[in-house]
């Protein structure tokens, strides 16, 4: 069955560059850069990103830094509580926007 | 649990693990052949650099069953050498000067009833010795549990696996309990002045993954098992050495029981790195086993890939004819090129 995500479509990743070189480069220049040791672990880095993969919702990431963070020795435990802190930040944002719903209703209701 | 011997398993068949090895288990899986990847970097066919180090199975013989295990090593594995082929392999050593490091390994070496005999008779020759220790082997009988003073003795350097620094992890890859028990021995080994520094003891950890995936930076990993050993045990140690699981034996049939073989045969590949392929350990190790045959590596000794021509017995040791050998290389190497390389001493780029 086709889909739109194809979990072969991973290893393309580093072809993003060829439909613009220069633009891509950089891009994958500064990914690389980014999960180095430095004032974070490289380790560290692999955990949030699986969290925040699973707060934007990317199959691609969620496969990638799932294997990552677990080659990097995190728990199950550990990775689970990383979505956890995903979704309470995702959930939260959704509900903090309760305070305008109760700010307008109290704005109008007698 | 039991070896794949002892369970009858057709991956406990050499010949078996090599068809699996070349030809996969679906119809249209292909993996680039090993030896064209050698091609493509200059490097085939494989030659030895500098004969160094003369790595020894004194037998399969084991008190642990863990599941990643390459030699199918275990307490019902009775193969072990003979004192005959150790004196052979103390008179290849004394008539080769050249190989400056002997490197023990099993199973468990230490279950060998030669094995202390063999140490010291090597330690006369003025050899660096390597044993491959799997700590719990200190605590599991009485008899065992002077290893450490033993070893300070006879100035050997320890290498033991401890697959994690945490339980969870190492129990699930080597049984129930090792975790405590390597902890133990760990503390026996500091307590004779292993792993600390100026003592001149060495003592080397090895990690490898409990999964189909390959190890981490060998360095960051290196640090965080000496915080966490140090912060929760009080150990120390000298380095980590990160090793690849190879795609033999227990772990093959782990691969394959999981659904992961072609997906970690593939990682391998991806992971190709023509610089630690230069640096594969086969290059400057010969591997005798309990019988006494030659193997370029202990990974082609579990796969039965003996050295062909006149030098295939340590009673026909020749340094000069091994020095120009063409060593064996198949599917299975992917392991030790991959990333920054694996080898007995850890990562090779």
């Amino acid at each position: 069955m086709e889909t739109y995500y194809n979990p072969d479509d991973l290893k393309k990743f580093g072809n993003l560059a060829d439909f613009q070189k220069n633009l891509g480069d950089k891009f994958f220049a500064y990914y690389g850069e980014v999960f180095k040791d430095d004032a974070l672990t490289a380790r560290e880095k692999s955990l949030i990103a699986l969290a925040v993969a699973h707060a934007v919702q990317c199959p691609y990431c969620i496969d990638a830094y799932s294997s990552d963070a677990f080659e990097k020795g995190w728990s199950e435990a550990q990775m689970m509580e990383a979505v956890h802190v995903a979704c309470a930040i995702r959930g939260g944002a959704s509900l903090v926007h309760g305070v305008q719903m109760m700010n307008k209703v109290k704005e109008i209701a007698m | 649990m039991k070896s794949l011997l002892a369970e009858h398993s057709r991956l406990a068949i050499a010949s078996e693990q090599i068809d699996i090895l070349e030809h996969g288990q679906s119809p249209g899986y292909r993996l680039i052949p090993f030896q064209q990847q050698l091609e493509a970097s200059g490097l085939y066919p494989l030659h030895p650099t500098t004969l160094e180090v003369f790595q020894v199975n004194v037998g399969k013989m084991c008190n642990q069953v863990c599941k990643h295990c390459h030699v199918d090593a275990g307490p019902d594995r009775k193969e072990i050498m003979s004192q005959e082929t150790m004196q052979l392999c103390l008179e290849a050593l004394k008539n080769n000067p050249s190989l400056k490091t002997v490197d023990i390994t099993g199973g468990a070496p230490e279950m060998n009833p030669h094995f202390r005999w063999f140490v010291e008779a090597i330690k006369k020759l003025d050899r660096h010795i390597i044993v491959r220790c799997n700590l719990t082997i200190i605590l599991a009988n009485s008899k065992y549990n002077h290893l450490p003073e033993f070893y300070k003795q006879h100035q050997v350097e320890v290498v033991s696996s401890l697959p994690f620094y945490t339980q969870d992890r190492t129990d699930r890859q080597r049984g129930n309990g090792v975790f405590e028990d390597s902890i133990k021995a760990l503390q026996m080994l500091n307590g004779v002045g292993y792993g600390l520094e100026e003592t001149g003891l060495t003592l080397n950890l090895v990690y490898n993954p409990a999964g189909a995936f390959l190890p981490p930076s060998q360095l960051a990993l290196e640090k965080e098992y000496k915080t966490a050993l140090s912060n929760q045990y009080g150990i120390a140690f000298n380095n980590l050495f990160a090793i690849t699981n190879l795609p033999i034996s227990r772990f093959l049939d782990y691969l394959l029981q999981s659904g992961n073989y072609e997906k970690y045969m593939e990682k391998l590949l991806m992971a190709y790195n023509p610089v630690a392929a230069a640096n594969v350990m086969c290059r400057n190790t010969i591997s005798v086993g309990w019988d006494g045959y030659l193997y370029d590596c202990d990974f082609n000794q579990m796969l039965d890939l003996k050295l062909s021509g006149s030098c295939r017995h340590i009673a026909q040791f020749n340094t000069e004819k091994l020095q120009n050998r063409e060593i064996i290389v198949g599917q299975h190497c992917y392991g030790c090129t991959a990333g920054a390389g694996s080898s007995c001493g850890g990562a090779v780029a």
